[in-house]
């Protein structure tokens, strides 16, 4: 019974117990999602979003925010959907330069000692700038690369289940299990004795906004892949979806405490709530406001949790 | 074949069959009709949502569908639009009637949803993909009759400062490319000056606001809608002489434009399209379930206000809404047939 009550435990499964709840309720309301198909049209989309959520992740895991995240992989679906498309070798190009770009962020950010908030707020507008140059008016087409691997039928269950999966533990290792992993946690945790051990806090900010990079490349490849082609406005909401299923997942602003695992749960959560929502036939004026009371309560919980560990 | 040959043939079918084809209402009693809408934020998207329900509602009540609800998303987002159709086919409704957030970032998900075997008509914000129907605004020839009013009504031309919509959605550019079509076509008119409006009238008015003194005088104002009435404010305040601005049939806009009419003989023109064209669309849905042969792309007609009917049509328009007219059954044939 103590094991059960463990709080520490109890966070870490709060994630899988909340989707949990929420895929038994959406089974019994619509139990046509329970097939192959219901599955993939309900989880396909979740994909970007884990991506994009691990990416805030990676930003978080340094104390940072993100808020540019969003139209970052708004930028990526752009050039995903003509440079590399059209001209493989420029396209990739643009994308190995983004997470260039993503580097030196970090590193703008420690040298000059910035808000991390106000650069990525800056760079979200450069981003929404550059995806409009790139594509001014919806369009594009995904590569057939893309559009296959998302629309891959795999067997037993879909695709999108079986990259979630891995993706999760593939992070998890990196992160959580890795000696690197420790310490580049270890700089959001106690950034000072990180350093005076050796470490350069400069080069572990770098590599994190880099690997944030690269997730949401992913993110905005995987997303085009879906919907086949793109436009500069379609991940807006992410930036702010991505820091919701972080901290869904058990993970917190400060600290380097982050949950790789819990974030690809916690973006599931958020995007299975919408369509729970839908199929509750909610109205459209409530649908906004009870999306919000569910992030609110699962938040809500975690609270409670952390008195009960703070006791 | 392929698809534009399937288009031709389906639209010289559907001219030549559906004037004889017998409606049987029976035949869609048992079918469910879903609205997928992005946005709700404004006026004309809340007239339409209203519509839709007053029309499904009667629709329910006398056993022709079995259902026409209507879902909108949160904010005006592809991704999760894409997500709510994908909840729509999994509800196992018949047909989904889509007002889109992308042109084409949603074809993914329409194309899952034809895949199911699901009638896809897209209205007012249409999708490319070309297993769904569209009912589409001709938006460049409304922003081209904005100026052919003009031409008619200041033969001696002038400068004319445009108010866009919202940046980067394919509406703005279309109106914009009819204004500046028009414009080419009349040398007698130059546009000096364009701001975004947002279709929202704070927003068209504080953009107004902040370049009127760069301006000369202003013979006309050319709008999207949703902003003439923040332009007159905008003018007012700057104590410039208001100029002729085309309004865009909201109930505000229409009722400032009725004092000014009675102050001093104001003369000017409104156009927009009817929020009731989701009622259009639930009906060319409705037709397709029963089997009626439709052309795959339709066009919808504007409403336009002029100097002569600008009180009953104000008269009709509750406060805070837009002038609207709802369609019926057999306006949605008319529609299928091209008339």
């Amino acid at each position: 019974m103590e094991g059960l009550l463990n709080p520490r435990l109890m966070r870490n499964l709060l994630p899988a117990f909340s989707l949990t709840i929420l895929l038994i309720l959406i089974f019994y309301i619509q139990p046509r999602t329970m097939s192959y198909l219901g599955l993939n049209l309900l989880l396909n989309l979740a994909l970007p979003i884990a991506f994009a959520t691990l990416a805030q992740m990676c930003v978080m895991t340094v104390n940072d925010l993100d808020l540019g995240i969003g139209s970052f992989v708004g930028f990526v679906a752009c050039v995903g959907a003509t440079f590399l498309r059209d001209t493989p070798a420029i396209g990739i190009l643009i994308l190995l330069g983004c997470v260039g770009v993503y580097a030196g962020l970090g590193a703008l950010i420690h040298q000059r000692n910035l808000p991390s908030i106000v650069v990525t707020l800056g760079m979200s507008f450069v981003w929404l700038g550059l995806a409009l140059l790139v594509l001014p008016t919806p369009g594009g087409k995904a590569p057939d690369w893309a559009r296959a691997i998302m629309t891959w039928k795999t067997p037993m269950v879909p695709f999108t289940i079986y990259a979630s999966i891995f993706v999760a533990l593939a992070v998890h290792f990196l992160l959580m299990r890795s000696a690197y992993g420790v310490v580049l946690r270890g700089a959001g945790g106690n950034p000072r004795s990180v350093e005076r051990a050796g470490w350069s806090l400069l080069r572990i900010k770098m590599a994190m906004y880099a690997l944030a990079g690269f997730f949401g490349i992913l993110s905005g490849i995987a997303l085009i892949g879906l919907t086949t082609s793109a436009d500069a406005n379609i991940a807006l909401r992410y930036t702010l979806l991505s820091i919701a299923g972080a901290i869904l997942g058990g993970g917190e602003f400060v600290g380097g405490r982050i949950s790789p695992i819990g974030a690809v749960i916690g973006a599931t959560t958020l995007t299975l709530a919408g369509s729970f929502l839908s199929f509750l036939r909610i109205s459209p004026d409530w649908q906004i406001g009870a999306q919000g009371g569910i992030l609110i309560i699962v938040l809500a919980l975690r609270v409670l949790i952390n008195r009960m560990e703070a006791k | 074949m392929d698809i534009s040959k399937l288009v031709c043939l389906a639209a010289a079918t559907a001219i030549s069959v559906v004037g004889t084809v017998q409606v049987s209402v029976a035949d869609t009693s048992d079918k469910k009709i879903a609205l997928s809408n992005n946005y709700a934020g404004n006026s004309w998207r809340q007239a339409m949502l209203k519509s839709w329900t007053k029309n499904g509602e009667a629709a329910v009540a006398d056993g022709v569908v079995a259902a026409a609800d209507a879902f909108t998303t949160a904010e005006n987002q592809v991704t999760e639009q894409a997500a709510q159709i994908q909840n729509l086919i999994l509800q196992g409704y018949d047909a989904i009637v889509i007002n889109a957030a992308s042109p084409d970032a949603l074809n993914g998900a329409v194309k899952e949803a034809c895949d199911a075997g699901i009638t896809v008509v897209s209205f007012d914000g249409i999708v490319t993909e070309p297993c769904a129907w569209r009912i589409a605004v001709d938006f460049k020839q409304m922003g081209k009759e904005e100026v052919i009013y003009l031409a008619k009504h200041l033969p001696d031309g002038g400068n004319l400062l445009e108010i866009r919509g919202l940046a980067g959605v394919f509406v703005d550019d279309e109106i914009s490319a009819g204004i500046h079509e028009g414009v080419a076509e009349n040398p007698q008119f130059k546009i000096v000056g364009s701001v975004h409006g947002d279709w929202a009238q704070d927003v068209s008015q504080k953009a107004v606001a902040g370049i009127l003194p760069s301006l000369p005088e202003i013979a006309a104002v050319v709008t999207q809608g949703g902003d003439g009435y923040g332009a007159a404010q905008a003018f007012k305040a700057a104590g410039r002489p208001t100029p002729l601005i085309i309004m865009g049939n909201r109930q505000d806009e229409l009722k400032w434009w009725k004092e000014q009419k009675d102050a001093n003989g104001y003369e000017t023109m409104s156009v927009s399209i009817a929020p009731g064209v989701s009622t259009l669309a639930f009906w060319v849905a409705q037709q397709i379930l029963d089997g009626a042969k439709v052309p795959k792309d339709l066009t919808v007609p504007f409403l336009r206000v002029d100097q002569g009917d600008l009180e009953e049509k104000l008269a009709g328009t509750e406060v805070g809404g837009v002038a609207n007219v709802e369609y019926s059954l057999d306006d949605a044939k008319q529609v299928i047939m091209g008339k």
